[in-house]
């Protein structure tokens, strides 16, 4: 195991974050503090609770997961693609460092990054309501494996994309319909029940449903198909990955 | 001794269909600097990419330092340097910086001492806390270079290392190379000025259109293909080649104020003692005489003419 090298491409990501603190950190705990703002303090006093749980609260675990994952798949995407579209890309190829190590470095730093986000989030929203975590362990379970899985999604969209209209078009287009529908802002009981229905079909339902079960024990789906779904997942881009590697693909051809 | 480099039969086909490599075989020699000759698109990088590791093979074998490079390509890539011919490099790191991470990533443990040595050595020292973005592009191409030295490498690819370099810089940078060579490092270049290649190689490849034409010794090369040629330039202008002069092959140029003969070098027998002398009995006067060798970029010009 080169383990320097792993050092090497973990630190540089890191260093990126660093060198634009502003967009990585600030803009995303500022865009959630609007969310808390509008959704939390000035329209959430007016709704009702849901299962005993208030609305600046019952948000705040989906709210999380709309910035893990935006965030995972946006650094997990951009850490690779930059070098490509740079060219220096060549440097880590010609390296003597398998493509395991590639992914820890790269995916690693991504998901750091991401959960960094997430705790802020995390506590700038126990400022704005009473929160407490029913389930510390398997909340931690979710927030890593979330981050850890999507960042490599991420990853594999920065490898496949060939110009940064591709590399927007899975952040900006499909994630966010999937986690506004997947219950960040309600219970699907809400729903009638062929969007109810529907909303199964969503993976994001499942991640989200899991996570603030960890919270409030309250749950759309069973936390233990959440649990699976995000293993599902993990392994499906573990998958991909691998026969990224084998083949090559858009890489060494 | 067994060569540094080793390559065997290695072909490459992309997904478009362009057959860049068509079963070249070649063997670099530990501590020697070899040119890659060739037009553009001949080959030369692909071949570099594969050693290096950045393009899979579409058949063939290469060995660097006796390590298969897809097997032992810990072993291989951890030897080898590279200089790539584009200026890639990200905009917003400090020139220390990205040395530094080259060195890690090839799984050296920091060395601030050596990348000290390798910036003074290319006269980036007082950059080293400049973004890459501020630098000339001369000063990119050092930095690419100082990022290929970072992790002390035996064999080093430099792929068109001057290419929109100036004169002054140019001579460092084969100040640099020849030191490198010196400390026993093996140093493969391809370049489009040939004038360079005939200054600091010791051996030449040609490759054109996916295949290596020859391999050989520098100075074998210029001796065997190398042409000399004799200019006598006349007093007086002739009409015609004098029939006493046909053996010769002499042809008359500038308005028939020159003699030009052609002459192998390598033969026991120029000709120019019996050519001077029968100049002489046909009663022709001379004004002055002077002698051209042919350069690489002749024979260059020359192979790859002949093969296509």
């Amino acid at each position: 195991m080169n383990i320097e090298a792993v050092k090497s491409i973990y630190l540089f990501e890191m260093a990126r974050t660093r060198r634009t603190l502003l967009q990585s950190v600030v803009s995303p705990v500022m865009s959630t503090s609007l969310y808390f703002i509008v959704f939390g303090a000035a329209i959430g006093a007016r709704i009702q609770e849901i299962d005993g749980v208030s609305y600046g609260a019952f948000i705040t675990p989906g709210l999380m997961m709309l910035t893990l994952l935006t965030q995972c798949i946006g650094n997990g995407s951009f850490g690779i693609y930059f070098p490509k579209f740079t060219g220096t890309i060549y440097e880590v190829l010609s390296s003597p460092i398998s493509m395991v190590e590639i992914v820890l470095g790269y995916v690693g730093a991504a998901a750091t990054k991401g959960l960094m986000i997430g705790t802020i989030i995390l506590a700038t929203a126990s400022l704005f309501v009473d929160l407490s975590i029913a389930h510390p362990f398997v909340m931690l379970f979710f927030f890593v494996l979330t981050a850890i899985t999507f960042s490599l999604f991420g990853f594999i969209i920065g490898i496949w994309a060939k110009d940064f209209e591709q590399l927007n078009l899975i952040p900006m287009l499909v994630v966010p319909p999937l986690v506004f529908l997947g219950g960040s802002f309600y219970s699907i009981d809400m729903l009638p029940p062929f969007w109810r229905a529907v909303s199964h079909f969503n993976p994001v339902l499942y991640l989200i449903s899991g996570f603030r079960w960890s919270f409030f024990e309250i749950s759309d789906v069973n936390p233990v198909a959440s649990a699976a779904i995000i293993l599902v997942f993990l392994t499906l881009c573990m998958s991909v990955l691998t026969w990224i590697f084998h083949t090559g693909y858009r890489l060494r051809n | 001794m067994a060569p540094i480099v080793s390559v065997s039969n290695l072909s490459k086909t992309y997904a478009s269909g362009f057959k860049a490599l068509k079963g070249v075989s070649l063997d670099i020699e530990q501590g020697e600097i070899l040119a890659l000759l060739g037009p553009n698109g001949a080959g030369k990088t692909t071949m570099i990419s594969i050693i290096c590791g950045i393009v899979n093979a579409s058949g063939g074998d290469v060995t660097v330092g006796g390590h298969d490079v897809v097997r032992d390509f810990r072993e291989t890539r951890a030897m080898i340097g590279l200089v790539p011919q584009e200026l890639t490099t990200d905009a917003f790191e400090t020139v220390w910086n990205t040395v530094s991470f080259s060195r890690g990533l090839h799984g050296k443990k920091p060395d601030p001492a050596h990348i000290e040595r390798v910036l003074k050595d290319l006269s980036l020292w007082e950059k080293k806390d400049n973004m890459l973005r501020e630098l000339s592009g001369g000063m990119k191409r050092r930095v690419l270079i100082a990022k290929a030295l970072s992790h002390e490498p035996r064999v080093l690819f430099l792929d068109e290392p001057t290419a929109g370099v100036d004169v002054n810089l140019r001579k460092s940078m084969w100040d640099v190379v020849r030191g490198l060579r010196a400390s026993g490092v093996t140093i493969i270049l391809t370049t489009h000025y040939i004038e360079e290649a005939e200054e600091i190689a010791d051996r030449i490849a040609v490759i054109n259109g996916g295949e290596i034409l020859l391999v050989e010794e520098k100075a074998a090369l210029m001796t065997k293909l190398g042409r000399k040629q004799l200019r006598v330039d006349l007093a007086h202008p002739l009409e015609r080649v004098p029939d006493t002069l046909s053996s010769y092959n002499l042809t008359l140029e500038g308005d028939g104020h020159r003699l030009i003969y052609d002459y192998d070098t390598s033969a026991e027998r120029t000709g120019i003692t019996a050519l001077l002398a029968a100049l002489a009995e046909a009663g022709i006067r001379l004004k002055d005489i002077s002698t051209r060798q042919s350069s690489l970029e002749d024979i260059f010009v020359e192979i790859v003419g002949a093969a296509q």
